[in-house]
């Protein structure tokens, strides 16, 4: 498949529509199946993989997510060690983790209510008694020969997951969609092996071992990479605000396996394949348009898709079959021993007597702590400020940004609709040149709040605002006033002075004039630019303006 | 030794008791083994033995009755393919003609589960089920064992556990009984 640039897919795009006119006008069938065609096997960056044939209906993708969240918690889920992401090698090992016989598990409380939280955000139902089971499977990273994990009756079932997905050319659409969640349940992780291939050996680091995870598991309801990832950016986001993990899928805080088939719609589903290795949102995305292109193109020639694993290699954006995995697993699920059912209530009164109060884990107290998540975030910013939906949308995912612009808003009489431009256009902007966090600004709030003001109350106009923008970005120590005051940027308020300018741009430009006299009113914004750039931009565009039509008609 | 421990065992279960081994009869035992005929029964040692005199907690005289072949299920055979996949998944060596005949007995003795009747009786989960489940407070216990657990280890490199590149798939059937002939 051709790389294409987005100037070749845009060609074919308008070809497309020009093929469709002419279907429309001559009904040519052909043309546009030809045209589709192209399209498709050039063009990556369609949010939905499409092959046409004649007569069979288009084959879609059909994608389901298995996510490993692994939980915020101090201590390990079935034992006392630290839970820390760097740290000299098996120092956080404990002899269970270890699997030294002799050991039995203890259930670690702030896991459980971590896992309730999160079902309680995700619209689940809560088990009242869950039960532990083993998973048999050997791996050196594994040295108990078994991960203890729930599968017969998971802490929460059922549940919904609503996400946003923009569409169409400028992005500017939202969808909403929802997946289903077919069940959370707590597990232990496996430790951490590198790969020595020089000395054909692995080595095993087990401080990972035994850390809780929550396995959410979601019905296959994605259709394409772009949705997957729109779903799991979702999730990053409420489980940052529940607390009950980092999403951090770089540090392997958030482990996403995605099964991926394609099918007809109303035949059954595909033979399905899993992509493990997928460390960041955009390679998720990646990965499964890739493995959705490639099971089509190996039905279209007639082979079978196997049902296997396969990494993702994100170099080469493709997947490739893993060497270890041979074929469908048996893990031999058995109860696991050391563990009674875990109970868990569903509030103060349904607790027996004789239990102790530390050792209960109530679902009430819990839905009490549940905080505001990013949804009714969203829904607020847009109700109280007036922006628009897609800006609530970036307010709500970059980290600390919500906070920045609700701090100016309060400082500055400015209507919120003018200070998310600013912040949009001007802070994310320089932010995302330079690659930096919200948090990494040079200019705080009150800053932007001194100069936002400066432009309402008229004393420097917004195209000299932006300027002295860039300035306080590169020297963050100035304020707004001083640089103002250095530059020379106060708006020109005199009239005869504008006046003066005015003048001097009409009788430079005889010809523009009359062409405006004539009835072509754009070129009144070429004799503005003229007077910005003479002015250094010091001018109200609006008063500009008005004066040069005075003048000229 | 699991080979002939089970083997006993099945040969009990399903014939009668051997005429060698001695019975000696308790008072409290004759009226609980007229009670019970028809089905498997637990043991009951603790009512039992409350009145009679400091004697041994065992029934002398099975409780039990022997079940008929009749009642069972057909007796499973286990296949080659099957005994494969058993030993890639547990690692055991039983690839023999004693250890499948072994497995297959021991398969027959548990079939006598299936005369108990179940219906209405929930499925046990553990046998803690009528116990809470102690939660730990979130606070860090343990840890900083390195040197200990790294000294368990046959080979270690800078503090990692080694181990073989990746797991090692079990030999195939054909070559794997050149082997267990012994």
């Amino acid at each position: 498949m051709a790389a294409s640039s987005s100037g070749y897919s845009k060609m074919l795009f308008s070809l497309k529509i020009y093929a469709n006119k002419l279907q429309n006008l001559y009904h040519i069938d052909t043309f546009n199946i030809i045209i589709r065609r192209i399209w498709t096997s050039g063009s990556k960056n369609q949010i939905q993989p499409k092959v046409k044939t004649r007569s069979l209906p288009q084959m879609v993708g059909v994608v389901g997510l298995e996510v490993h969240a692994q939980i915020h918690s101090r201590s390990k889920l079935f034992s006392g060690s630290h839970v820390k992401f760097m740290a000299p090698p098996n120092s956080l090992v404990s002899h269970f983790d270890a699997s030294l016989p002799g050991t039995l598990p203890v259930l670690n409380r702030r896991c459980v209510e971590a896992a309730v939280m999160t079902g309680l955000a995700l619209n689940c139902t809560i088990n009242r008694k869950s039960l532990f089971d083993r998973k048999h499977y050997f791996y050196a990273d594994m040295p108990a020969g078994y991960q203890i994990t729930q599968q017969r009756l998971p802490i929460a079932v059922d549940g919904t997951l609503v996400y946003s997905h923009f569409e169409g050319r400028k992005r500017n659409q939202v969808l909403t969609r929802s997946v289903r969640i077919k069940q959370i349940q707590l597990e232990q992780d496996s430790g951490k092996s590198l790969h020595d291939d020089e000395r054909s050996q692995t080595l095993i680091d087990l401080n990972r071992a035994g850390v809780g995870l929550m396995e959410l598991v979601m019905e296959p309801d994605m259709c394409c990479g772009e949705e997957a990832a729109a779903t799991i950016r979702e999730l990053q986001l409420i489980l940052q605000a529940l607390g009950t993990c980092q999403a951090n899928m770089a540090e392997g805080q958030l482990r996403v396996d995605a099964n991926v088939s394609v099918h007809r719609p109303g035949d059954p589903l595909g033979v399905r394949t899993e992509v493990k290795n997928i460390n960041s949102v955009r390679h998720l995305a990646k990965a499964i348009d890739y493995e959705i292109q490639r099971q089509m193109e190996v039905l279209q020639s007639g082979g079978k898709v196997l049902n296997e694993t396969r990494a993702f290699d994100s170099r080469s954006g493709n997947t490739i079959p893993m060497r270890d995995k041979e074929g469908l697993q048996d893990y031999r699920f058995m109860p696991e021993p050391n563990l009674p059912p875990l109970y868990v209530y569903e509030s103060d009164a349904c607790v027996p007597a004789d239990v102790d109060p530390a050792q209960v884990v109530v679902i009430d107290r819990i839905r009490a702590q549940v905080p505001e998540l990013p949804p009714a975030r969203r829904v607020r910013l847009v109700e109280t400020y007036g922006i628009l939906l897609e800006h609530s949308f970036t307010l709500v995912n970059e980290d600390g940004l919500m906070d920045y612009f609700e701090t100016v808003v309060q400082m500055t009489k400015a209507e919120p609709r003018k200070v998310i431009g600013w912040v949009m256009k001007e802070l994310m902007g320089n932010l995302n040149l330079q690659g930096m966090k919200v948090a990494q600004s040079p200019i705080s709030p009150h800053a932007l709040a001194e100069l936002i003001n400066l432009v309402e109350s008229g004393h420097v106009s917004s195209s000299a605002a932006k300027q002295v923008f860039q300035e306080m970005w590169k020297v963050p120590e100035k304020t707004a006033g001083q640089i103002v005051k250095e530059l020379d940027l106060w708006m020109i308020n005199d009239r005869e002075e504008l006046w003066r300018t005015c003048q001097g741009v009409v009788d430079r430009h005889p010809e523009e004039v009359q062409i405006i006299r004539a009835g072509n009113k754009k070129v009144l914004n070429k004799l503005m630019g003229e007077v910005q750039r003479e002015t250094k931009g010091r001018t109200d565009p609006v008063q500009v303006r008005a004066i040069l039509e005075d003048m000229t008609l | 030794m699991f080979c002939t421990f089970c083997k006993r065992a099945a040969w009990t279960a399903i014939r009668p008791p051997h005429p060698r081994c001695k019975v000696r009869e308790l008072p409290a035992l004759r009226t609980f083994t007229s009670a019970s005929r028809t089905s498997w029964s637990r043991w009951k040692h603790e009512r039992d033995s409350s009145t009679s005199t400091p004697e041994s907690k065992v029934p002398q005289m099975p409780t039990w009755e022997p079940i008929a072949e009749s009642q069972l299920p057909p007796p499973t055979k286990v296949s080659p393919d099957l005994v494969d996949k058993l030993e890639r998944l547990a690692l055991v060596d039983f690839g023999s003609k004693e250890g499948v005949d072994c497995l297959e007995k021991a398969i027959r003795y548990a079939d006598q589960l299936h005369v108990v009747n179940t219906d209405g009786v929930e499925p046990m989960d553990s046998v803690l089920e009528d116990r809470t489940l102690y939660l730990r407070a979130d606070t860090v216990t343990e840890g900083e064992r390195a040197e200990e657990l790294l000294k368990l280890a046959k080979q270690t490199v800078e503090e990692y556990f080694v181990a073989p590149p990746g797991n090692i798939p079990l030999p195939k059937r054909e070559e794997r009984s050149a082997h267990s002939e012994f």
